[in-house]
């Protein structure tokens, strides 16, 4: 019966705990933004932070996450202006968007613990993340643009 | 704007909004820009007529199903506090079209972009026109009707403040959002009225007769062409709020996968559902039969379903199902072997489509002869949001909300299957997590509502998950393109015979003949514009043995491929440099006669009457002159680095694209530069035309590095993305120059979507030759050269 946090909000679970983070948030919570993608953890759209990281919620199970504090894209910043998410917008990234809340995560747990990545930084941070329509150039530049300030 | 809902719904129209799903504008306009009005108020509108500022021109829109529609009381609505309500009918999938053509409107009619309000049209073609979006061509049929129905509006409104202020309607001047009153010097009185108080009685007048329409001069548009408007949707994808196909909920909704046959055509011998219902959360196994009988169209290919709590529940079940499948005869399927089997076709003569000149003297004649084969495995289009619907039937209705390219075509199917009348069926569209091609085919929409109707209409979240897509697509074709190229002594190209052999889309709609169809072999195949007196296109047959359906630029895909390698080829055996080649091929400035090219009958031009689009060979070059000249082509590289360049017309647009290869010295091939031109005629949005670009320039190297899909013994082999590669951030184009040739009105809107694609795997192959001498045939080429 694991219990959690989730956007600052207590949860207990009392269903099968071996259901994964992506599965919980999204089909018993209702929290849409954090997306299905591959369910093997290799796009990166499901990605959501477990006390700051990073992880791929659709590999982890609420028993790994138990008494732990998880934010989905829509705990980031309470306006959707954490810097990341104003990067974006001024860069214009998305096309079809449906990826943008994992890279958008990937990016803010980045910068949290690396406030001035180097180019190759920044790549290895955000290759595990697939875009389909090949936004890449402007993730980039985006990621750039938040850790500088927006 | 509810209230006008609630009218039109009492007047028995469709309702043209679903609050659950449909997103209101952000109205975003970009860092920088002041708002639309400042610069525009002051000036009166030098408004003119049709055969000035907005010549008409026929489309292949007039031809499509249900044609289009310009009728301002169906896309625009106007609120008592000002606030307008534009309806956009086509599919957003991240061309931005949801955003470009509401803007074409609010540009015509004068309205304040910040004011404006987006309302996604369920599927209803009678009422909105086609709403099939593909082939490129949402801008291209319906920016006519857009501007009609905005300058249409604007002059209801301009009427109606003349009535409430008793002048003649020519005093009264529509401009960012109220109507201002003009002096007889045509000078503004100081008085205005805004949209808001002019809306009812606006909207209570009859639409003005087409002839009697004025419209903005081009250099009074205040959206359109600028490049300064954000996507609608901009904000709520930042924070997670955009509706996608999976997000919708509904009271007691349950959540399904299915387990379907590996291998077409396979049907269930038996099955065991007892473990699965052990599963904790499964509540019922439901079969749902396929469709056999050729053709199936996009019938849904039948399987078990497991309905659940929650998606992992139901995918738990179905792990746990165990189902005996009879194969059918498509078990026999190996890529392998198939593509052996396509080449000895390639090599022998097949059925000819266009025939110019004499090319077997050409051939006989011939000094010497470059040939070159070029294979592609299928591709998937595997967009990053799985294919999902949901469905809900109550009181002899239903109702799906789903992520497709087509809802109409989507809601007749769906009408059929359940055996309602069509009246009874709303298809809700939302947005899409990209589409590619596969999302306008609807067998996961009717397998969503046949699921609900087995549950008495429960509804049902039908979810497609990763392997799902990879391995029960409506594959982009297997391919062999050969080419054989006649040269005289002097090094002259004197003919050209191109063979291509690939299973057609053609047998997911009627019997296989293993022969393709108008569309296909119109797609950079017969239509190849080289001033070459000797031109033969052949056929060879090939059959189907999985579902084959459109993918991104479909067979330009392949056809740009083999025709840009082949001609930097011949280059390269006579020694000329294949920029300089490949503008002397095209020749010198005309539009290509098709009848006098030897095309066949009936040669497809993207569904275009080809007077009105014709292949221009002057665009062509203009586009390999500006990318070559934009990249610096003939500029010294360092070792093991090289230029590539290829040019390709597609869906009535025209792309050069030159790449920049860098090779490691481990062989990984990167591309560090890209310099892409596009002439797409008149167009609305250069924003969302150089994202395109930049897009098609990844999912271009996909298709040319990493992405294959084979089979053996009738099944995909692939699975997910870590076994169906795509371009990701570890190697990805660097830096991609957009250079988009400006046009006025008259040089007619191209499509933008697909035809960045073609030309990058072919310059990639080029570039990757200029850097090692390496010449590299066949798709997926590999990250690394070995």
């Amino acid at each position: 019966m694991p219990s959690l946090t989730i956007n600052g909000e207590a949860h207990e679970f009392n269903g099968d705990p071996n259901m994964p983070l992506l599965w919980y948030v999204r089909d018993m919570l209702n929290l849409t933004g954090t997306k299905f993608g591959c369910g093997a953890g290799v796009c990166g759209a499901c990605t959501v932070h477990v006390d700051g990281v990073a992880v791929r919620s659709c590999q982890v199970p609420l028993t790994e996450v138990a008494g732990k504090s998880v934010t989905t894209i829509e705990g980031l910043s309470p306006e959707g202006d954490h810097e990341v998410q104003k990067a974006w917008r001024k860069v214009n990234v998305p096309q079809c968007g449906f990826c943008q809340a994992g890279q958008i995560m990937q990016a803010a747990s980045l910068l949290a613990k690396n406030r001035a990545p180097s180019d190759a930084e920044i790549v290895e941070a955000m290759s595990g993340n697939i875009c389909r329509c090949g936004c890449y150039q402007r993730i980039h530049e985006a990621v750039r643009l938040a850790a500088g300030g927006v | 704007m509810l209230q006008y809902l609630k009218a039109e719904a009492d007047r028995g129209r469709t309702p043209v909004i679903d609050a659950e799903i449909s997103n209101v504008s952000r109205r975003g306009l970009l860092t920088g820009i002041l708002g639309v009005g400042a610069f525009v108020l002051s000036v009166r509108l030098s408004l003119v007529d049709a055969k000035e500022a907005h010549k008409p021109y026929p489309t292949g829109g007039l031809k499509m199903p249900d044609g289009v529609v310009a009728d301002p009381h169906v896309f625009i609505a106007i609120a008592p506090n000002g606030d307008v309500s534009i309806v956009t009918h086509r599919s957003e999938m991240g061309t931005g079209i949801r955003t470009s053509l509401p803007m074409v409107v609010a540009d015509e009619m004068c309205a304040d972009w910040s004011r404006v309000h987006l309302v996604q049209a369920p599927g209803d073609e009678p009422r909105y026109g086609n709403q099939d979006t593909d082939g490129s061509r949402s801008m291209r049929h319906f920016i006519q009707p857009m501007r009609q129905c905005g300058a249409a509006m604007r002059q209801m409104l301009e009427t109606a403040a003349a009535a409430k202020w008793n002048v003649d309607p020519a005093m009264c001047q529509a401009r960012n959002h109220e109507v201002v009153l003009l002096d007889n010097e045509k000078k503004e009185t100081g008085k205005v009225l805004p949209f808001g108080e002019l809306a009812q009685a606006a909207m209570a007048l009859p639409v003005p007769a087409v002839e009697t329409i004025l419209y903005k001069s081009p250099d009074e548009f205040t959206l359109m062409g600028k490049g300064e408007v954000q996507i609608a949707d901009l904000h709520n994808i930042t924070v997670g709020k955009a509706g996608y196909g999976a997000d919708v909920r509904l009271p007691g909704m349950k959540f399904a996968v299915m387990a379907r046959p590996a291998v077409l055509g396979g049907r269930i011998k038996s099955y065991d559902a007892s473990a699965a219902l052990k599963v904790p959360g499964v509540h019922s196994v439901q079969e749902i039969a396929g469709v056999f009988a050729v053709p199936r169209k996009f019938a849904q290919l039948g399987g078990i379903a497991v309905v659940a709590d929650s998606t992992y529940a139901a995918m738990q079940g179905r792990d746990a199902l165990t189902i005996e499948w009879e194969d059918g005869p498509n078990v026999s399927y190996n890529s392998d072997s198939f593509t052996k089997e396509m080449s000895e076709t390639a090599a022998k003569p097949g059925k000819v489509l266009r025939n110019q000149g004499d090319p077997d003297a050409a051939f006989a004649a011939s000094k010497d002869i470059v040939t070159a084969e070029y294979h592609s495995q299928h591709l998937v289009q595997a967009p990053m949001e799985p294919l999902v619907a949901i469905a809900r039937i109550a009181d002899g209705k239903a109702e799906i909300w789903s992520c497709v390219q087509s809802p109409y075509g989507a809601r007749k199917d769906i009408a059929e299957a359940l055996k309602m009348p069509i009246e009874n069926v709303t298809v809700h569209v939302s947005l899409l997590g990209g589409g590619f091609g596969r999302k306008s085919k609807w067998d996961f929409m009717l397998e969503a509502a046949l699921l609900s109707q087995k549950l008495d209409g429960a509804p049902v979240l039908l979810q497609w998950t990763r392997e799902d897509d990879i391995q029960h697509s409506f594959y982009h074709t297997t391919s062999v393109e050969r080419i054989d190229v006649a040269l005289d002594d002097k090094g002259k190209v004197t003919g050209w015979r191109h063979r291509t052999v690939a299973p057609s889309i053609v047998s997911t709609f009627k019997q296989d003949d293993g022969y393709q169809f108008p569309i296909e072999y119109g797609m950079g195949f017969v239509d190849v514009p080289f001033d070459v007196p000797n031109v033969r296109c052949e056929n060879g047959q090939a059959m189907a043995h999985t579902r084959i359906g459109w993918f991104r630029s479909v067979s330009n895909v392949q056809r740009a491929f083999a025709v840009q390698s082949a001609v930097a080829e011949v280059a390269h055996k006579i020694g000329r440099d294949p920029k300089d080649f490949l503008l002397e091929l095209i020749g010198p400035d005309r539009h290509i006669d098709p009848k006098a090219s030897g095309f066949p009958d009936d040669f497809w031009n993207y569904g275009e009457p080809y007077e009105e689009f014709p292949i221009n060979t002057a665009r062509l070059k203009n586009v390999v002159r500006v990318a070559a000249e934009k990249a610096g082509w003939g500029k010294t590289l360092p070792a093991r680095e090289g230029m590539g360049i290829a040019a390709h017309r597609s869906f009535a647009s025209y792309v050069a694209s030159v790449v920049h290869v860098k090779i490691d010295d481990d062989g990984t091939i990167r591309v560090p530069h890209v310099t892409s031109a596009i002439d797409c005629g008149f167009h609305v949005n250069p924003e969302r035309i150089r994202s395109q670009m930049e897009g098609a320039a990844v999912m271009g190297m996909s298709n040319a590095l990493y992405s294959g899909i084979t089979f053996k013994n009738g099944a995909v082999q692939q699975s997910n993305y870590f076994d169906y590669n795509v371009t990701r951030m570890s190697n990805y184009p660097q830096k991609v120059d957009v250079h988009i040739i400006e046009a006025p009105w008259g040089v007619h809107a191209g499509g933008v979507g697909e035809p960045g694609v073609p030309p990058f795997a072919p310059a990639l192959a080029n570039a990757i030759f200029a850097a090692s001498g390496k010449r590299l045939r066949n798709l997926p080429m590999g990250e690394k050269l070995a």
